[in-house]
């Protein structure tokens, strides 16, 4: 068996840059050093690392070992290239580089291009095409799993399918996703017709999304419009062109996201009720009626990737997002969440509105059929902690949950109300880490580990 | 502490302390959170501890049992990682009183200073291998700048105050953070009879002030806040003048 090289220590956050805590951080290790470090057991366990973009403390190990990188990186395309295995740690970016000019696609693109498959996985994560096509679990072939007696094992959704559901979006709390294989399907162009329409309120822009039939559907909601102009936004829609452009894909099908921006570090935050209201308003007026153009995967896809670090532009005590999901039947709850953090002052910034269609395989996957609402605020405002307990009670009792990705703050109760089939999901855990190596800051707050 | 979550293990060295009980009622704490208080009146914090409505265990500390306050740290560290640790063991005694029995100066200066040392030494080592945590210190506003009518009182919040801002520098990057607190006047048991000073606060005032804090990113909080431009006041008045005070 390979020696585990000697890792460094580092301060550790996620991307809303809240709760760091220090953890020893390794990597990339090949399979045999894995599976030595989850037999040696270290004291304040091991946890697999994606690319941190997970906003609170969902990767984060403290005391303990991080695994990021985790894995070496490899991209394998099927001779049919109906589907790709790939190392955890290779990100959406590098598979699309690889797979678009083959007239492939990834049936769930997140919303940045920068997440590692290992980190999509262990979230169950979706895309803005959820209603129709579900989260990432709904197209994985294979995982390549080393659990917690150190074995490495093949988890197939029809082999396995107990340790696959609780593998999906299982946070990490069930081995080290080591590689993926997933199904891809054909493009025939890397462009896409988008159309944006501007709506005036929450009933319209729900209205819209419920009607939308575009593979791809997404709202901006401006949080800090009030009255009766609650939930304003606009709907961005996008399908794939039926054909590649004669003019723009003459030499085939490319993925080129471009150089990023990278955003300064700024030593405050400048987003303050008033800014927040100030920049929403005037994104929604700046907006056309109705528009309609072609733009390729990362313009629609991956718009604010073009600013590497852009979390580092919101200041030092960084941003929590708080994103929901309820069923349909309770639009009531998103209006209300809303309201709440307009009157509490929060400065909500960014809201982002989906519907969901498919709920996803995994125990503690996040998607279900309903709506899902995300809302960016500034952390470290004092009413917030207690406005978002509140908050959770509401979505819990209207049958909704939180996403763990996004989360920072949320309680163990709360938690234990949302996520129904979490005894399910514990008594496998239970068989596949039955020593409990496998922990996180998140796991610890909430009682997952 | 992973803020903005909530703390899950709490020890409050000092576990009658009106101002450390006020910051655990101002956070709020969910049921599950385990609460250690520490401190010489198990009586006292039993009752204390039902306020709380958390799972509460009492511990026995002596601020001035310097030789027993590694062990104290490795039982309260032994039940898994404590996410927040309060140091707000303190006495306030009469400058007069101090004078006739300079011993009871000694025991003062222990209980507000030297025990401080060695607990939170020993905490911050824990925390520092746990990768996480906060710390919180009661300093005072007395630290500013000793009055003759109060001087040792202010010397060892000074001593306090001086060794939390280089425990605070000391730790940077560990993730363990160290919030400094420095209330003024603060109106209740321990000021009991006393003339309250001008900007006079409450417990649950600090409580709150320093709740808010927590789920910021500041190291040091003045309650009320106005004393910061006070404390930049304090330390300009000429020495003449200075001593001239009466209180």
């Amino acid at each position: 068996m390979t020696a585990v090289p000697a890792g460094s220590g580092q301060l550790l956050t996620g991307w809303g840059r809240t709760s760091a805590s220090r953890a020893t951080v390794l990597g990339p290790l090949d399979n045999e050093q894995i599976q030595g470090l989850v037999v040696s057991r270290p004291r304040g366990g091991v946890l697999a690392r994606g690319a941190g973009r997970s906003y609170g403390d969902a990767a984060q190990n403290a005391g303990g070992y991080v695994l990021a990188p985790a894995t070496m990186p490899f991209i394998e395309l099927a001779a049919d290239a109906a589907s790709v295995r790939v190392s955890a740690s290779v990100s959406f970016a590098q598979i699309l580089a690889t797979i678009v000019p083959r007239g492939r696609i990834l049936p769930v693109l997140p919303g940045t291009a920068d997440l590692t498959v290992g980190g999509a996985v262990a979230v169950d994560v979706h895309g803005k095409n959820q209603r129709a096509d579900g989260s990432i679990s709904a197209w994985i072939e294979e995982i390549e799993l080393i659990d917690g007696h150190g074995e490495l094992r093949s988890v197939t959704p029809g082999g396995d399918p107990d340790v696959f559901r609780a593998t999906v979006g299982g946070m990490g709390f069930t081995g080290i996703i080591v590689a993926v294989t997933i199904r891809l399907l054909p493009i025939r162009s890397a462009l896409l017709r988008v159309t944006s329409q501007r709506l005036p309120d929450l009933d319209a822009l729900l209205g819209a999304l419920a009607d939308s039939r575009s593979r791809y559907a997404v709202a901006w909601v401006d949080t800090t419009a009030s009255g009766g102009a609650l939930g304003r936004g606009i709907l961005d829609e996008g399908d794939h062109l039926p054909e590649p452009d004669p003019a723009a894909e003459k030499n085939g099908l490319a993925y080129r996201p471009g150089r990023a921006r990278r955003a300064p570090a700024v030593p405050f935050c400048a987003v303050t009720p008033w800014s927040a209201r100030g920049f929403n308003s005037l994104w929604f007026r700046k907006a056309a009626k109705s528009t309609s153009g072609v733009t390729g995967l990362p313009g629609y896809f991956h718009r604010l990737d073009a600013v590497a670090g852009w979390n580092r532009a919101l200041g030092p005590r960084g941003f929590l997002q708080y994103q929901f999901v309820v069923p349909a039947g309770a639009e009531r709850t998103l209006a209300e969440v809303i309201e709440a953090v307009q009157q509490e002052r929060c400065a909500p910034f960014l809201g982002t509105l989906k519907r969901f269609g498919i709920a996803g395989r995994g125990h503690l996957s996040f998607p279900m059929p309903g709506w899902s609402l995300a809302i960016d605020l500034p952390a470290g405002s004092p009413p917030l902690a207690a406005l978002l307990d509140r908050m959770d009670a509401q979505v819990a009792a209207a049958g909704g949950r939180v996403y763990l990705a996004k989360d920072a703050r949320l309680r163990g109760a709360a938690l234990r109300a949302m996520y129904g089939s979490l005894a399910e999901w514990q008594a496998v855990r239970e068989k596949l880490d039955p020593y409990g190596v496998f922990r996180s800051d998140l796991g610890r707050r909430v009682g997952l580990c | 502490m992973l803020t903005p979550g909530p703390p899950a293990r709490v020890l409050l060295l000092g576990g009658t302390s009106e101002i450390g009980l006020a910051i655990l009622a101002a956070l709020r704490l969910p049921p599950g959170t385990e609460v250690l208080l520490a401190g010489r009146d198990e009586q006292r914090m039993a009752a204390a501890g039902r306020q709380l409505g958390c799972s509460v265990r009492t511990i026995r500390y002596d601020a001035t049992a310097l030789a027993t306050h590694q062990a104290l740290v490795a039982d309260a560290f032994a039940g898994g990682d404590v996410d927040l640790v309060i140091s707000a063991a303190g006495i306030l005694t009469s400058q007069a009183e101090l004078e006739r029995d300079p011993l009871q100066a000694g025991v003062l200066v222990e209980t507000n200073f030297t025990g401080h040392v060695t607990t939170l030494l020993a905490a911050a080592g824990r925390l520092r291998a746990q990768g996480h945590g906060t710390i919180v210190v009661l300093s005072s506003v007395a630290a500013v700048r000793p009055r003759k009518a109060n001087l040792v009182y202010g010397a060892a919040k000074s001593g306090l105050d001086a060794f939390a801002r280089g425990l605070a520098d000391s730790l940077h990057g560990s993730g363990v953070r160290l919030l400094l607190v420095r209330p003024g006047f603060v109106i209740g048991r321990m000021t009991a009879g006393m003339t309250p000073a001008p900007l006079a606060t409450t417990p649950s005032a600090v409580g709150a002030a320093v709740a808010a804090a927590l789920a910021g990113r500041r190291d040091t909080v003045w309650v009320p806040p106005s004393l910061a431009v006070l404390a930049v006041a304090l330390r300009a008045v000429p020495r003449p003048l200075w001593r001239r005070l009466r209180r």
